[in-house]
């Protein structure tokens, strides 16, 4: 596992209040995870926190699985 | 006059089947109690923030609290701090009643639990994270973290209590008139079962300043445990306090139906304004509040043996509290056992009302008085029998709860053995 996708799946599980074990790459954050529309907000700040970046609103909405959220972190790391 | 509360003859009756506490002399109604009647203070320097360029320094901090044994991490961290007190207090009432929602029962079980100031903690800090990173770093849960019906919203959600959903915010009255208006739901039909009470976290820098600004706090700051001393002639001001009490009323039908254990009946509630000043103490509407909830009782002044005072420690309100008491009571005033539990919780503020009907109806339960300590030497002018220092058994048929809240809005509650 990349270093990313560790810290990616550890704040999912955080944010989440989700076992790290549960929290899989195709893992969905509403259908798999619990999250509601809030949860998923707190969760893309999290991310921008977590790897000193800004996540665009309409970027933001399209992240809604653990893989998205990797992909999106790797491609716009500073 | 016509338009007065029904008297209580006419009435669905209200009892108390369930009691919840979070409080500085302990987490929990038994352990709270057995600190009360032993006369321990709950007040320490504030560990919260570093107070050491405040007038006040001191406060009846909640000690040892750990919210993940109540509530998930993840739910928890979302609500301000008076928020958790409140549900922690509600959780322990409702398994404490044995209430539980059904189909059946769920739409006609209400909360109300208020808090006189709301999550200010969460929004100094939330102020704090938008100097540094702009409004994108405001959290999605800043507003439902600290708006104050939201022990009432979340509590609804928990156990899926259908019925009335309230929170009533009447500065130091806030616990009293949630109480006083959850039977009246009760009463009047709307409800079975409300869960009631008053929740505070306002031990924070800007709260802790307002009232020191106020001139409203204690500043015995080199001996904290004996600062809140109510109706003593050195008293200086108040100890600002924190935590929740939420008690279970219910239809006294419905409760003796299901072998509830029943701990009093709340048979009077009594309401008025002062009409007078923002924050200085007025005696008319004190006693008026008084006589209200007497009349609405059905109860005459002689009957009563015992009352949980507001009892801040306040140089003018303490004084102003004992003059109304006996306007209200006449020469039975001096009959009366009065007792302020706040020398040893100090205020709790929008919660005082919840915590102080918790250890009023305990008192009718276990008929003992907690002492008011810290009497040592009692304000001539204030020449009633507080229960100095040492708790009391006595016998008590009837109870009166009073709690007065800046705006010069009053609040006063009968309980009675049953």
């Amino acid at each position: 596992m990349s270093d990313i996708e560790q810290r990616v799946k550890k704040i999912v599980a955080e944010q989440l209040g989700a076992n790290e074990a549960d929290v899989k790459n195709s893992s969905s954050f509403v259908d798999d995870l619990g999250a509601d529309s809030l949860d998923t907000v707190e969760l893309v700040m999290a991310l921008e926190e977590e790897f000193d970046c800004e996540i665009p609103d309409e970027e933001a909405e399209k992240i809604t699985n653990v893989q998205q959220a990797i992909d999106y972190v790797s491609g716009h790391l500073k | 006059m016509s338009n007065q509360a029904r008297p209580h003859s006419a009435r669905r009756r209200v009892v108390v089947t369930g009691l919840g506490v979070v409080s500085p002399v302990g987490i929990g109604v038994d352990s709270a109690w057995a600190n009360l009647i032993a006369g321990n203070s709950g007040i320490s320097r504030i560990t919260k923030f570093d107070p050491s360029h405040f007038a006040s320094q001191i406060a009846g901090e909640v000690k040892g609290f750990d919210v993940t044994q109540f509530l998930p991490a993840k739910d928890a961290r979302r609500m301000d701090t008076f928020i958790q007190y409140g549900m922690v207090a509600a959780i322990e009432a409702v398994k404490d009643s044995g209430i539980v929602a059904t189909e059946e029962n769920a739409e006609r079980i209400g909360v109300a639990i208020g808090s006189g100031i709301g999550g200010l903690g969460m929004i100094e800090d939330t102020q704090k994270t938008y100097d540094e990173g702009g409004p994108r770093k405001i959290s999605p849960f800043f507003i439902p973290g600290t708006i104050i019906n939201m022990i009432s919203g979340n509590l609804s959600i928990m156990f899926g209590f259908k019925g009335p959903n309230v929170a009533i915010v009447t500065a130091c009255t806030t616990g009293t008139h949630c109480i006083g208006d959850a039977a009246r739901m009760i009463e009047y039909g709307d409800a079975d079962v409300m869960v009631a009470g008053g929740a505070e976290a306002a031990i924070t820098q800007l709260s802790v300043g307002g009232f020191a600004s106020a001139r409203a706090l204690s500043g015995r700051n080199d001996d904290p445990a004996t600062a809140s001393r109510p109706w003593d002639k050195d008293r200086d001001g108040f100890v600002i306090g924190e935590g929740a009490g939420v008690m279970v009323l219910e239809e006294y039908e419905s409760a003796k139906k299901r072998g509830a254990k029943i701990y009093a009946e709340l048979t009077g509630y009594g309401m008025s304004a002062d009409a007078y000043h923002m924050t200085a103490p007025n005696m008319d509407g004190p006693r008026r509040s008084m006589r209200n909830a007497l009349q609405n009782a059905g109860v005459n002044a002689d009957q009563v043996q015992f009352i949980n005072a507001h009892g801040t420690s306040t140089p003018l309100g303490d004084a102003n509290e004992t003059n109304a008491i006996k306007a209200a009571f006449g020469e039975h005033a001096y009959k009366l056992v009065i007792n302020s539990t706040k020398s040893m919780t100090g205020h709790l503020l929008g919660g005082a009302g919840g915590l102080e009907s918790v250890f009023t109806v305990l008192s009718i339960h276990h008929q003992l008085s907690p002492p008011t300590i810290n009497l040592f030497n009692q304000d001539p002018e204030c020449d009633l029998d507080f229960c100095a220092n040492t708790a009391r058994d006595m016998k008590i048929d009837v109870a009166l709860k009073n709690n007065f809240g800046f705006g010069g809005t009053n609040g006063s509650l009968v309980f009675q053995k049953i």
